[in-house]
């Protein structure tokens, strides 16, 4: 009996555990209840840097890769928060190469500043370019963000602007590989740990609302696109980043920043980690990165492969690995005694 | 004597396609005054709330609150101004918590001002609030997924909305419908109460006898037409009211 009481009693803490968080850590045992699990982000991509010598410089890279990945997934997570589900995540990257391709080599500042500047500004000019298209819902905005990389991608191509087909080379490089990863991955964590509080706020919470019924929040004396645009601009900045640093690393940007890839693997790595909590945008971008590498020597099976495991994780674990990991953890672990159960 | 009105609607009009939802309707409402809207299924009730809460603009009329014109202005900043209103179609947040659904208009510029509204307070104000509509304080409810709720709650949720946002004047759409007997009975008292504190009200309601005891005015409409003016004895009075709506309305109501 003891059994079934306290396994609801697990479900229903969800809301008030959370208020509890500060106070919860009284006792030793707490603590570390808290702090395993982060913990267990955090210590692999902190150790993982260091390992360059035993695992090549190949998978380094791949590590590098998810982290991008996992930067706009972040990013398309905030605005799935809101209602917004972007197809054209490739936007924010591309717009983020270009504006620092264009700081560092006509205005000749140094990455510190270039990649900053670039992040903010190039996220402001994103949201100034979806704003008469936030009203937009579900499919159609989708859509018009799908459209817009592939648009600008032509343009460049076309009209031979921005170095064209070329795309811009000779940016300020970077100051070496381990530098560049633990660089990415505290913006990571960052950028994890901070939407995750951020969505839990007062601010976070009427982000959700819009997505519930905008209509409801708007009588609720609310200026629905304002704030909608307020989340598309803090949503940028990861993506636009992730570009700038990129374009940096790699010193050079083309009209490939705008490809498909950039908005597909972000939708899909937050499809295997989980929406609406974002550490599932990194663990799935920690899965899935690595995941398509490998797949690679399979050829064209790899497609199939790759669809089959989508295919699981929509079906079969809709709430994703976090979600998942993180109920597991709290029925296992977390054992109320039985007064406090019978308190409810 | 007459005060200035709190609320002046002049000759709105609004057409979908070929349907004039509504066509040239005016009111004048003073401070403190109730005003029941009333007229059958299609009448262009919901449309003229709409319009006055601007999330219809319409076609040519004018809406003056306070002396403003606030004629096809964004909802929330009608809403800022001072108007608060309810859906007919209510719906919840519904992946939160119920009293968490009331952070939104708690959070907005207007309730921010007020007390409770603050941040730290606004959990607790929530809390407030939905006593008052009835939720009980003590039991799990407001603590429960807002998707999980009965419709009759949702509609209280609505009305506990408008009151985070401590307005001039509250429009009601069909307030009751979808509330038991019951849940109607224990809200009317809360109603009277906020009209004696000195807000305005406005409500659409097809539950007459319910809804003479809180207004002391109404108007009715018809084919978006406005066919009749005055105190709830007057209106049930007029031919063309029984003909248009009371005929088949007042046998079961
Ligand atoms: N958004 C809309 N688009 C098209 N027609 C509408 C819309 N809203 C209302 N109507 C039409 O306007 C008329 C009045 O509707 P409504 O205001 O909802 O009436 P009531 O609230 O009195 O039942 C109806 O014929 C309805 O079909
Ligand atoms: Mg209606």
């Amino acid at each position: 009996m003891a059994n079934v009481s306290y396994r609801k009693e697990r479900i229903d803490r969800g809301i008030k555990a959370r208020t509890d968080d500060i106070f919860a850590i009284a006792s030793l045992q707490e603590t570390l209840y808290l702090l395993f699990p982060r913990l267990l982000l955090i210590v692999p991509l902190v150790v993982f840097p260091l390992l360059q010598g035993i695992i090549g410089a190949y998978w380094e890279t791949v590590f590098l890769i998810a982290l991008v990945v996992t930067l706009l997934a972040l990013s398309w997570d905030l605005l799935a928060s809101v209602g917004l589900v972007s197809l054209g995540q490739a936007l924010f990257y591309g717009v983020g190469g270009y504006f620092t391709a264009f700081l560092s080599n006509y205005l000749g500042l140094p990455p510190l500043i270039s990649i900053p500047l670039a992040t903010v500004s190039g996220a402001s000019v994103c949201t100034l370019l979806l704003y008469p298209v936030l009203r937009l819902r579900g499919v159609y905005f989708g859509l018009i963000t799908f459209a817009i990389p592939l648009l600008l991608m032509r343009t460049i191509e076309a009209t031979k602007i921005l170095g064209g087909t070329e795309g811009i080379s000779g940016l300020a490089p970077l100051p070496g590989l381990t530098v560049e990863l633990y660089v990415m991955v505290a913006i990571a964590f960052v950028g994890v740990f901070g939407l995750r509080r951020l969505i839990d706020t007062d601010y976070g919470l009427v982000l959700r609302a819009i997505r519930d019924n905008d209509r409801s929040v708007e009588a609720g004396g609310i200026n629905v696109p304002w704030y909608k645009a307020q989340a598309v601009f803090i949503a940028a900045l990861p993506a636009t980043f992730a570009g700038a640093f990129i374009a940096h690393h790699y010193q050079v940007v083309g009209m490939s920043a705008f490809a498909l890839d950039y908005s597909v693997l972000p939708l899909t790595a937050v499809v295997i980690g989980g929406p609406g909590s974002f550490a599932g945008a990194l663990l799935g971008a920690f899965v899935l990165v690595p995941l398509s590498e490998t797949l690679r020597q399979f050829g064209t099976l790899r497609v199939v492969i790759y669809s089959v495991i989508l295919l699981i994780f929509v079906v079969g674990l809709p709430e994703g690995i976090f979600r998942f990991a993180q109920r597991k953890y709290q029925q296992f672990e977390r054992l109320v005694p039985m007064e406090e159960v019978a308190k409810e | 004597m007459k005060q200035q009105p709190i609320l002046k609607v002049a000759d709105l009009s609004k057409s979908f396609g070929g349907v004039h939802a509504v066509n040239g309707v005016g009111f004048e409402l003073q401070p403190g005054e109730t005003l029941g809207i009333i007229g059958p299924n299609g009448s262009g009730k919901s449309t003229l709330i709409n319009l006055i809460t601007g999330f219809v603009k319409p076609d040519s009329g004018k809406v003056i609150f306070r002396g403003q014109d606030i004629t096809g202005a964004p909802p929330f900043k009608i809403v800022t101004s001072g108007i608060a209103r309810s859906f007919q179609m209510a719906r919840s947040f519904s992946s939160m918590p119920v009293y968490k659904n009331l952070i939104v208009p708690l959070y907005s510029a207007r309730a921010r001002k007020l007390k409770g509204g603050q941040y730290g307070d606004r959990d607790e104000t929530a809390i407030h609030l939905l006593e008052e509509v009835g939720f009980e304080r003590d039991s799990s409810v407001p603590y429960k997924l807002a998707g999980s709720l009965p419709h009759g709650y949702v509609k209280r949720l609505e009305l506990a909305r408008c009151l985070a946002l401590d307005p001039e004047i509250i429009i009601l759409d069909e307030l009751f419908s979808g509330m038991s007997m019951s849940e109607v009975a224990s809200i009317l008292p809360l109603l009277e109460r906020i009209n004696e504190e000195g807000k305005t009200l406005i409500m659409v309601e097809h539950r007459l006898r319910e809804l003479f005891r809180v207004v002391n005015r109404a108007i009715v409409l018809n084919f978006g037409t406005k066919i009749a003016e005055g105190t709830p004895e007057e209106v049930v009075a007029v031919q063309e009211v029984r003909d248009a709506y009371l005929g088949s309305e007042t046998e079961d109501a």
